[in-house]
């Protein structure tokens, strides 16, 4: 204990920001944290409702659904029904992370350990991010989407706009590249060409459906039976709706364009909640543990950052009545722990589990972890038999055709690999949404549009799915059909608008 | 490095656009919540704003998500004495901490979603049905204001209202009423002194002189000893913060509650009374408010059994108007009080009684009051009160309006006059 404490108080001021800051980023960089650079910004409680109800963006364009979302946030905090979050962190480069002004100068400390450093370093290093979202171009894309749909609620009217809004954020989870990768286009060519590509866009459309005044002489040519549109099923229902739809106007296209580009920015955060998080508090714990050591902090400041980090990591047992679900916080500080147990302390068990980084450097191995791997692999790879153990983990088995409800597995010796790939599979968004893809174009007939799910153990779709239709059918402009497969056979079938004969 | 930045000072109504959107699009359940808290609340209690719920279901923005049914496998932490194998029965309903396997799905709760909107906003709502030109939204819905007026001149106050004459004239007043007797004293001697100084010399004179200069000298210091300003002196003036209405009005609301007032005709009349309320409580600071109600019988009632007691029977509305002539002559002189009296039925009135009512409206209540508002709330034909009541109209066209009313939207114009004449004044 040789230094002097950076503060002792609880008030926190501009100056002792930037004191923590500097040296808390002094700790990131000898634990090789790469980041963006950090822009720190100080708010008040309404500015931080503001945040939540924009979905965590610093700006957005306008909907009925953000004041919704505001006016319930407004309505619980104002009840005390809950506390705002200390801190809402924006992949975005400078990365910007909102600390509220009423944290005291040590939640601001913990803030930034874990927003400037944890997350920020999480959004500039893993594969996910790297891939789908460009953190530079972000805000710029914002300002553009913003501007953008303002000035088609100025010209076409707001009702008209929100009703499009309305139908594309319905879709928005369908309106992603699960597999197929992007090519990154920065902001400002995107505004260059967004002009051209409408016009371009509108006549590609009419091509498609030139083939009518074709069709008599083309009348021989029956392999048109068996002729698709799309050749191969698409899983991106936004976009080919953008690209397709005969009947939508260029500035609807855009729209779509808009809502599924949001969409595809925010795919990898909902990929990665349990290491985003589990990363972000691993090094909040280790870079002030570090500050601690070398006596730039006090005891007292200690003591109130470990009971804020245990109320964040604690996991209600399933019996609780605070129990909802698994705490992606728990899981991933735990499971960034245990790495760095397994790499500094294997036991034989450990060695036979993971023989590939027992005895490993522990800080390349979690580097490593963070930057190749999303929630669903990095539980299926690192989740170890001691972590079961710790966290007591137990699948039941719903099936609907048996009466009861069954343990399939526990944290012992024979269930260890099916518990771990049933809590993976929990993470696997593939499997949490229903599975539904563009089929089929009736293009000589009726113009209509044929949907398909694809069973997932069995289990079908919620009752929301005839309101689904309706907007699908609102972007479409033409019937839809839905039809639900099980292997190869269609068991169920909606439709909208609904057919009379059929009244499932 | 990292750039600090407090963004304390900017905006923070970023999201007013997005819950003015919001309010905009359930405008129907608001409408509703607003007509139901109406119906709940007194019509003098309009300060608040209200709580709106709405059920989640028509709230949902929808998604395609899973269904219950098919294979579930969830995982949950915490397990006490479970093995595998164990069977358990499947819990109803969601109950308790094992649920069924959608916990990442939308919530499927049966809550309502509930907030508050405020007063102007409350007002907004209710005004909705009722059509009102937006000047008199504006008028009604802008909370009174109050004026600072001159009242006279105090001798306490705070130093920036000083009232620089006033308070030089009093201190000038107090100046010459203290040193008055002194200052003639000087005039005498200087006077005096002035003649000596002309007369011949004498040992006399050089002595008188002499007594002269020094007495002169303690006159001259004494009157110097008088300030120039005193406490006492200093005028202040005095404002008194006055409500822009000052004066008070008594509101009669007559009510026919026979058998065939159904609760419906009596939500709209209460609307009616609500906003001739209102448009009181705009021009005037104290407002009573007496409830009449009548079948054969005129009765003064609390708000409560005003609204939803029924009784059944004939009508005779002269019964309540005879009453209400009573009540304006015992307790509301018309020197202090401005009165009101708004009448709704549904136009039934006892044959030979209508006459009389006229009668007594233009004997006893007419002359004495501002302003009377009749509304028939009907959709058949007019009857003999009606047709009486006509030929007031003719008689008193300053203060006697009539309407008949078959949905809400035709109750303002009722007020039209009204409100009119209070803008040209």
């Amino acid at each position: 204990m040789s230094a002097k404490p950076i503060s002792t108080g609880s008030e926190w001021t501009f100056e002792l920001l930037e004191a923590y800051d500097s040296a808390i980023a002094k700790e990131a960089e000898h634990f090789q944290l790469d980041t963006y650079p950090n822009q720190i910004e100080v708010i008040t409680s309404e500015q931080m409702m503001d945040a939540y109800s924009s979905v965590g963006m610093p700006l957005n364009y306008n909907h009925w659904s953000f004041g919704k979302q505001f006016v319930s946030t407004h309505q619980n905090y104002r009840r005390g029904r809950m506390g705002l979050a200390y801190e809402i962190v924006i992949n975005s480069s400078p990365c910007i992370a909102y600390l509220m002004e009423e944290n005291t100068m040590t939640m601001q400390a913990l803030v930034i350990a874990h927003a400037c450093y944890g997350h920020n370093s999480f959004f500039k290093g893993n594969y996910l991010f790297k891939t789908w979202t460009n953190a530079t171009a972000i805000i710029d894309y914002l300002v553009f989407a913003k501007h953008y749909i303002a000035r088609c609620e100025e010209q076409y009217g707001i009702e008209e706009v929100e009703s499009l809004l309305d139908s594309c954020h319905a879709l928005m989870n369908y309106g992603v590249n699960r597999y197929k990768r992007p090519q990154p286009i920065s902001a400002e060519e995107e505004k260059k060409r967004q002009k051209a590509r409408s016009d371009i866009l509108q006549q590609q459309v009419n091509d498609l459906w030139d083939t009518i005044p074709k069709k008599a002489e083309s009348e021989e040519d029956s392999a048109t039976a068996n002729f698709r549109f799309p050749a191969d099923p698409e899983e991106n229902i936004l976009y080919f709706l953008e690209k397709n739809a005969p009947l939508l106007e260029p500035w609807q296209r855009e729209i779509i364009r808009i809502v599924r580009k949001v969409a595809q920015y925010f795919y990898p955060q909902k990929q990665t909640q349990v290491m985003n998080e589990g990363w972000a508090c691993f090094w909040h714990y280790a870079l002030l543990h570090s500050l601690y050591d070398k006596g730039l902090v006090t005891d007292g400041f200690m003591m109130e950052f470990l009971h804020s980090h245990t109320s964040v990591v604690y996991q209600p047992p399933f019996d609780s009545p605070y129990f909802s679900g698994i705490n992606p916080y728990t899981l991933g500080y735990n499971m960034m722990q245990d790495i760095k147990r397994i790499c500094e302390n294997p036991k034989d068990e450990d060695r036979e589990w993971f023989p590939e980084i027992a005895g490993s450097n522990w800080l390349e191995t979690l580097h490593e972890a963070m930057h190749n791997y999303k929630d669903e692999s990095f539980i299926q790879q690192y989740l170890s038999p001691h972590l079961m153990r710790k966290l007591k983990l137990f699948t039941i088995s719903d099936d609907d055709s048996k009466d009861h409800l069954l343990v399939s597995a526990i944290h012992n010796e024979p269930g260890f690999r099916q518990l771990r790939a049933d809590l993976a599979e929990q993470y696997n968004l593939g499997s949490r949404e229903p599975n539904i893809q563009v089929y089929n174009v009736d293009v000589r007939g009726d113009r209509s549009l044929t949907l398909r799910h694809y069973l997932h153990s069995g289990r079908p779709l919620g009752d929301t799915t005839d309101d689904m239709l309706k907007h699908l059918h609102r972007l479409w402009g033409f019937d839809i059909h839905l039809e639900s497969l099980s292997g190869d056979k269609v068991i169920k079938t909606h439709h909208c608008p609904p057919k009379l004969s059929e009244s499932d | 490095m990292s750039y600090i930045i407090d963004r304390r000072l900017n905006g923070k109504n970023k999201s007013s656009i997005n819950r003015q959107r919001f309010l905009k699009r359930y405008r129907k359940h608001i409408k509703q919540s607003v007509t139901d808290a109406i119906k709940s609340r007194s019509i003098t209690d309009l300060e608040n704003g209200s709580e709106v719920t709405i059920p989640n279901k028509d709230l949902s923005e929808p998604i395609f998500h899973h269904g219950p049914g098919g294979i579930n496998h969830r995982v949950f932490p915490g397990n006490k004495e479970f093995v595998v194998g164990d069977q358990l029965e499947r819990p109803k309903g969601g109950g308790g901490g094992a649920g069924e396997g959608k916990a990442s799905d939308s919530g499927e709760g049966e809550d309502e979603f509930s907030f508050q909107i405020n007063r102007d906003e409350f007002l907004e709502f209710l005004f909705e049905n009722l059509e009102l030109p937006n000047m008199v939204k504006k008028q009604l819905q802008d909370s009174g204001d109050y004026k600072l007026i001159q009242a006279g001149f105090s001798n306490e106050g705070n130093p920036e209202r000083i009232n620089i004459v006033r308070s030089l004239r009093s201190a000038h007043a107090r100046r010459i009423a203290l040193s008055g007797s002194t200052r003639r004293e000087i005039r005498a001697l200087e006077k005096e002194q002035k003649e000596l100084m002309e007369a011949a010399d004498s040992k006399d004179k050089n002595q008188r002189l002499a007594e002269i200069e020094e007495r002169l000298i303690e006159l001259r210091a004494k009157v110097s000893k008088l300030p120039f300003l005193d406490t006492f002196d200093l005028k202040y003036n005095n404002l008194v913060r006055q409500p822009v209405p000052s004066s008070k009005a008594v509101m009669f609301c007559v009510m026919d509650v026979s058998g065939s007032m159904t609760q419906a005709i009596k939500d709209m009349a209460k609307r009616f009374f609500l906003l001739l309320y209102l448009f009181l409580q705009q021009a005037y600071k104290r407002i009573d408010v007496v409830f009449i109600r009548h079948h054969t019988q005129a009765k003064e009632v609390d708000e409560e059994e005003f609204f939803y007691s029924r009784e059944t029977g004939g009508t005779i509305v002269s019964s309540a108007i005879a009453l209400t002539g009573d009540v304006i002559e015992e307790r509301y002189p018309t020197s202090e009080w401005n009165i009101y009296v708004a009448q709704a039925s549904d136009g039934d009135n006892w044959d030979g009684d209508s006459d009389a009512c006229r009668e007594l409206l233009m004997k006893r209540v007419l002359p004495l009051v501002q302003y009377y508002a009749y509304v028939e709330i009907t959709t058949g034909e007019h009857q003999n009160l009606w047709f009486e009541y006509e030929k007031l109209r003719q008689l008193y066209p300053e203060s006697f309006a009539m309407r008949k009313i078959e949905r809400t939207g035709d109750i303002y114009p009722v007020f039209r006059d009204l409100f009119s004449k209070q803008t040209e004044e």
